[in-house]
This record gives C-alpha cells, structure tokens and sequence, in this order.
C-alpha cells in the first residue's frame, strides 16, 4: 500500500519532469497496482464497518443494549483467587474482575512458560541423548502428551489425578510449615514488620547481587587474559544466599512469617496455592513441554557434525561443548517455534473455566458476561487482551532471538 | 477487472443483510421449518437430561414437546439443543434457538437488558446447599469460611455471595462450568459443600456414587421460578408459548389428563373443558394456531401434574403440600382462565 502511494506520487513527479501524456496513466503497471491495492483496503475497510454495523443494529433490534456502563457498577459476585488485587465482595467492580482476571491469566502463563521450558529443555536434551532408556523414556512422554486434547489432561490431572489422591484438608500432607491437599498447597508468607530494617535487609541483598555481576565480568576478563576460568554461579548463588541469611540474623529478623493454620474447612492464614491453579498450570507445563521438548530435538541435530568434532579437538569437556558450541547455535533454531507454544500456552489457559481457575475468560468472558449481558464489549476487550499478550510476547522474544541469530560481519 | 466487481458485490451483500433482516415471525419460520429448536441444559436429570433410548426427557424437555405439539401438532418435532449457562440467553436472541427451556430464573436484569421475556413458571424453586453428612453441619451459618461449589455465571452465584455478605460469612467459590463438574468437585473434596437450586441438588445427589452420604441443609435462600423464555419482539410467539403452559395447568386443574382427553373431547358437559379440548370456542385461531392445539399438548405431553409426576417425582421431590401443586390445593401454580 504505502509502496504504491509512493510509486503513485513519483509517476506523477516523473511526469512533471519527462512532461509525458497522462493519458498513458492506465498503462502504469505501478499506478494500476495502486488502484487495485486501494480498493482492496476500502473493502477491507468497508467490510469491517459493515460487521459492526450488522451487529450494533441487530442487537439493538433484539432490544439489547450495549453500554460500558456495568464497568464501575459492584461485582455481584465474589471471585476466590486474586494475588494481586484485594477482592472485597460488595466494593470490587466489574472492570476490576477484569484485571483480576486479567493477573491470573498472566500468573498461570508466566509460571507456565517457565516451568514448560525448563522441563520441554530437559526431555528434549533427554530426547536427543545417546542413552536408550532416557531417548525412549523421552520418546513416550513426547508422544503421550503431545497428542492427547488439552483439556482432557486438564480435567483428567485435576478430577482423576489430584482430586482423588490429595487428602481433605483436615489430613493434610504436612511438609514442614507447608501442607498439601486436595484444595491446593498452603504456603507460609512473610509479614513486614519493621520497615525501616526490612528495606536495609532488601538493599544488602540487591548490593550482593549487582557485585555478583561485576564479579562475573571481572572472571571473564581475567578468563580471557589468562584462560583460568572461575565456577561463577556457584560461587556467586552461595555468596547471595549465605549473606542473605546471615544478614537476616544480624538485622534481627527484619520480618514474620504468617504461618497457615487448620481452620474448620479451610486454613486460614498464610499464602495459597489453589489446586485449580496447579493443575492447570501442570496440565499447561505438561503439554507444551511436548512441544518445546521437539523444538529442542530439532535444534540440537541442527548443529553440524563437524561442530562437534571441531569442540573435541580442541579438547572442550562434555559440558563445556555442550554449553558452549551445541546450545547457542541450537537456540538459533529453537527459539521460532518455541515463541509460537509460548502464545499457544498463554491462549490455552483459557480452558481454565474446566477446573475451576479464575483466569479472564473465566470471570470476565463468562461470569461477567453471563451476569450482565454485554456480549460486544466483553469479548472485543478479551479478544483485545490476548491480541496485546501475544503481540508483546512475540515481541520480547524476537528481540532476543534477533540477538542470538548469527551476526556476520 | 469482472473479479473485482464481483468482490465489490459480495461486500455490498454483506454490508445491506442488516437491512433486510429476516421480518417473518417465529411461528412462521417453526412452521415452515417443521420443527422447533429448543435450547435446553441437557444434563439434569429430571428437568432435561437424554433417556436410555437417547431422547431428552424431562420437565424442561416436556415444555419444548408441549410447545412443538401446540404449533406443528407433532411433540416429536423438536431438536433439543443443550446450551451452557452461559450460553443461553446469546443463542436465544441469537435466533439459535426459538425457545429456551432450561431451568432458568426470571429476574428483572435478564428481563430488561438481554433482549428476551420470560413466559410462565413451569417450576418453582429455591436454592439450598448440600454438604456431606459426615461433617454434621446443621445450618448455613456452619459453612463460614468454607469452600463452595458452584456453576459459574449463574443466579445461584449471585445468590450466595448476597447472602453470604448479609450474614457476614466468608467462604471461597469454587466456580465450574457444568453443573456435573461442580459434582464432581464436591465428591472429590474440591469444596465442603454444594449449591444449586433444591430440585437440582435433589438430580445431583442421584448421580453421586453414594447418594445417602449427602445431605440437605434446610435453609432455602432465594427464589428461583424457572420458565420457559423467548425472545423479545414477537408478542404472538411469547402468547403462544405462555398459553402452551397455561392449557397444561388448566387441564390438570379441570382432570384432563392423555388418557381421558379424547373422552372428553367426544362429549364433555363443562364448557371450559370443551374450550379446551377444541369443541369449542376459538383459543386455537386466536393465537395462530390450529383449532385443536390444546387438545394435542395434553394428548401428547400430558397435563402439568401428569409431566411433573413422570419427571420430578423420581428424583424425590415430592409434589404435595409444596409451592409447585396447583393453588386449589395450596402450591402456587396457578393459570389464568383458558377462554
């Protein structure tokens, strides 16, 4: 389009300055595929208008108004999970369940995407390795789960798997001040109680991460001038977590711990883990790691044999070829696809409404919709909200792969 | 360039449907379609729920027989379409489906902004909760800070939450999609109790592998009458399905039932039941319909008492002495006169 708006201005420039027949005009092969290009978009254009007229004046015809005016009217109902934002059934409105929903969305994807890469990394390693019983154990696990429908292994972690074999609450499984059962898992929280120290704590502990860091340079440096090299992370993590704590002690606990405690049905207290949660996000883990876990198979084998053979002579160990010559160029050819189950993993979430998890199409698309009738406005906003997750995870990601792709010289 | 303009045609369709949408009347397009598209739940045993032989049955299905009996003189006339909670009220302004019959509650918010109306009750409910009887709970005010299974998007929802805050108790919903799922979440100890209107905790129960572990908690919080709803603007469709009900009512009232139906009609002495039956007076034509309308829902489907009998009682709902038995003998169910 912009192109042939281009070639349009400069056919008419030329044609001040060759002083050529406009008559010849149709002849353009430039000026006729801007023609063509423009009616294309007013179609397009014209279209989309036509939708949203159809559908405004249908639904005004069946007597349903649409208004945003239900966004600041009071939730009437309550919504169980909100991390983020403090639900307060008769204060929360509307267009907050949005955004609660909206968090949760982001928090099962987030944990998602993490756990699914962490795991797809290892099965794919496993998939790719010499050893038989890893390869066909990688093999099975990539099969079984890449070709079962999602929400059936959603359903069938949560209602035949965790529900069945998790105790009610009052036999929790205990595991020090953290107790599992069939509502999910009941976490100890810290509570700030003196500010002032708690912030000297936070500013220690960011201090011995930022040196972490200039110590590493400093490694590499001194690798690259004398070839010893340094176990960075171990020495670094071990610093991190031994000031931490032994700072922690010094401060004289700069915070509390809310301990969960067994209520009459529930426990009170403390932080939760709600089992729709984890079973979602297992069931997402799961399947996507099927996935990322083939992504990786294809990049590892995509790494010239010669590589390898060129990473031996020169003496590098298993790891350090590994770490050094197979994965930075696999990720080359990881990283696409691996976007794709990304966005993929984020959508999927949406089948949450299964098992109960209050995730935005849950309580927004669903419930809110349900409760106040407003269809066009509901779902253009969830549309809106997926299209912006995907546009910017897709975003971030291609500006990382961009980085990682070969840079020639 | 003639690929262009046949573009720029289809477009052009596209943009002017608007205009013409369609003008004729729901029981001209039933008619002429031969069969009524019923939107139902499709999964609660007794109101609407598939029988051995794979039809819907129950006294939900019953109202969608009654209906396509009144208007095409066939009960078997009808594809029954089972919609979510969340679904119905989109397919029924939609045109998806020309009535809903799916245990759905008349409240003022659904009245006046979702583009449908709400008929007559063809039964009256009240939400409860169930919980298990091993926890010895005796009233509601035991569930404060409980774990609450619910179907998501329903009054129900809103239900609780109402009297949740008035009583100033805390509890945790656990919200499912489908009403099975919420029973599912309860067995497997998802939530400490259930809720849901009384008649449908009464069909989950029966679906529970052990139905006596279960066990009612007496508090009924809300009123819950559920009829069947049609869509706005065709005043003659709404009569017919609001009258459709009525004649059920008035027949069981006046002791018409499938069996002495054509009894009565050869020769009956009652002047109301001869409006009834068709052998008198002009109810069918009035509303559209064939002289003879009424005559087939009872033949077919049978009279209120005769479906709820069939349908209601097996789940252990008895119907005597409650709000849903006809207001000659203190229920609440009650017609207007047929004439």
């Amino acid at each position: 389009m912009v192109k042939g708006i281009i070639a349009f201005g400069q056919y008419f420039l030329l044609d001040k300055i060759v002083g050529r027949s406009p008559s010849n005009i149709y002849q353009n092969p430039k000026f006729r595929s801007a023609i063509i290009q423009a009616i294309l978009v007013f179609i397009v254009f014209y279209t989309f208008y036509s939708l949203y007229q159809t559908t405004v004046f249908n639904l005004e015809e069946r007597g349903i108004k649409t208004s945003t005016s239900f966004f600041d009217q009071v939730a009437p109902f309550k919504v169980g999970f909100s991390p983020f934002l403090n639900f307060e059934l008769g204060e929360t409105t509307y267009i907050e369940v949005f955004y609660i929903g909206v968090l949760n969305t982001l928090l099962v994807a987030v944990l998602g995407i993490i756990a699914a890469t962490l795991l797809g990394f290892f099965i794919g390693i496993l998939r790719s390795s010499n050893n038989w019983l890893a390869q066909k154990f990688a093999l099975i696990y990539v099969e079984i789960f890449r070709n079962m429908p999602l929400l059936l292994q959603i359903m069938f972690w949560n209602f035949a798997i965790f529900l069945a074999f998790l105790p009610p609450p009052k036999q929790s499984l205990e595991f020090g001040a953290f107790y599992l059962n069939g509502r999910g898992l009941q976490t100890p929280v810290p509570i700030v109680e003196n500010n002032f120290l708690f912030k000297v704590w936070l500013g220690i502990l960011i201090f011995s991460i930022i040196a972490s860091f200039i110590f590493r340079n400093w490694a590499k440096k001194r690798r690259d001038q004398t070839g010893k090299s340094l176990p960075v992370l171990g020495i670094s993590l071990s610093v991190i977590i031994i000031i931490g704590i032994s700072s922690f002690y010094i401060l004289g606990k700069p915070f509390a711990v809310d301990l969960p405690v067994l209520g009459k049905f529930n426990f009170k207290g403390g932080g939760q883990l709600p089992l729709p949660l984890f079973s979602l996000w297992f069931a997402l883990t799961v399947y996507t790691s099927a996935f990322i876990a083939e992504n990786v198979r294809a990049g590892i084998a995509s790494v010239s044999k010669g590589q390898i053979e060129a990473a031996r002579s020169i003496g590098l160990t298993r790891p350090q070829m590994v770490k050094l010559i197979i994965i930075p160029q696999a990720l080359r050819v990881i990283i696409p696809p691996t976007i794709s189950q990304y966005l993929n993993l984020t959508k999927n979430s949406s089948l949450a409404m299964a098992v109960g998890y209050e995730e935005v199409v849950a309580v927004w698309a669903n419930i809110s919709l349900n409760q106040t009738g407003q269809a066009l406005i509901i779902i253009a906003m969830t549309i809106i909200f997926f299209e912006i997750c995907s546009l910017f995870t897709s975003f971030i990601l291609n500006i990382y792969n961009r980085r990682i792709q070969i840079t020639e010289r | 360039m003639k690929k262009i303009s046949l573009l720029l045609g289809a477009f052009a369709l596209i943009g002017f449907t608007y205009s013409s949408v369609a003008t004729a009347s729901t029981l001209e397009e039933v008619q002429a379609r031969g069969e009524l598209v019923c939107g139902v739940s499709g999964g609660v045993a007794g109101f609407s729920a598939p029988n051995d032989a794979g039809r819907m049955v129950g006294i939900d299905a019953a109202v969608c027989d009654a209906v396509a009996a009144a208007v095409l003189g066939d009960a078997d006339a009808v594809k029954y379409v089972p919609l979510t909670a969340a679904e119905r009220f989109t397919a029924l302004s939609a045109g998806e489906v020309d009535v809903l019959s799916r245990n759905t509650t008349h409240t003022l918010t659904r009245d006046a902004t979702l583009g449908v109306n709400f008929t007559y009750y063809n039964f009256i409910d009240g939400q409860g909760f169930m919980v298990a009887k091993a926890d010895g709970l005796s009233s509601v005010m035991d569930l404060d800070g409980a774990s609450i299974c619910v179907q998501a998007g329903t009054t129900t929802e809103l239900n609780m939450a109402d009297y949740f805050r008035n009583k100033g108790l805390d509890y945790t919903p656990v919200g499912y999609s489908t009403s099975t799922a919420t029973r599912e979440g309860l067995e497997g100890g998802a939530c400490d109790a259930i809720t849901s209107d009384a008649s449908q905790l009464a069909a989950l129960r029966s679906e529970t592998a052990d139905p006596s572990a279960w066990t009612m908690l007496p508090e009924i919080i809300s009123k819950e009458p559920l009829g069947p709803v049609v869509r706005q603007g065709d005043d003659q469709w709404m009569d017919i399905v609001t009258w459709t009900l009525h004649a059920m009512i008035n027949a069981e009232e006046l002791g018409i039932d499938s069996s002495n139906v054509d009894a009565m009609r050869a020769d009956s002495p009652n002047p109301s039941v001869a409006r009834i039956v068709g052998s008198e007076g002009e109810t069918g034509p009035s509303l559209g319909l064939s002289q003879d309308w009424a005559y087939q829902v009872i033949k077919q489907v049978g009279n209120y008492g005769e479906v709820y009998e069939k349908h209601v009682e097996p789940l252990g709902i008895a119907r005597a002495g409650s709000v849903n038995d006809l207001w000659t003998r203190g229920g609440i169910i009650y017609s207007p006169p047929l004439r």
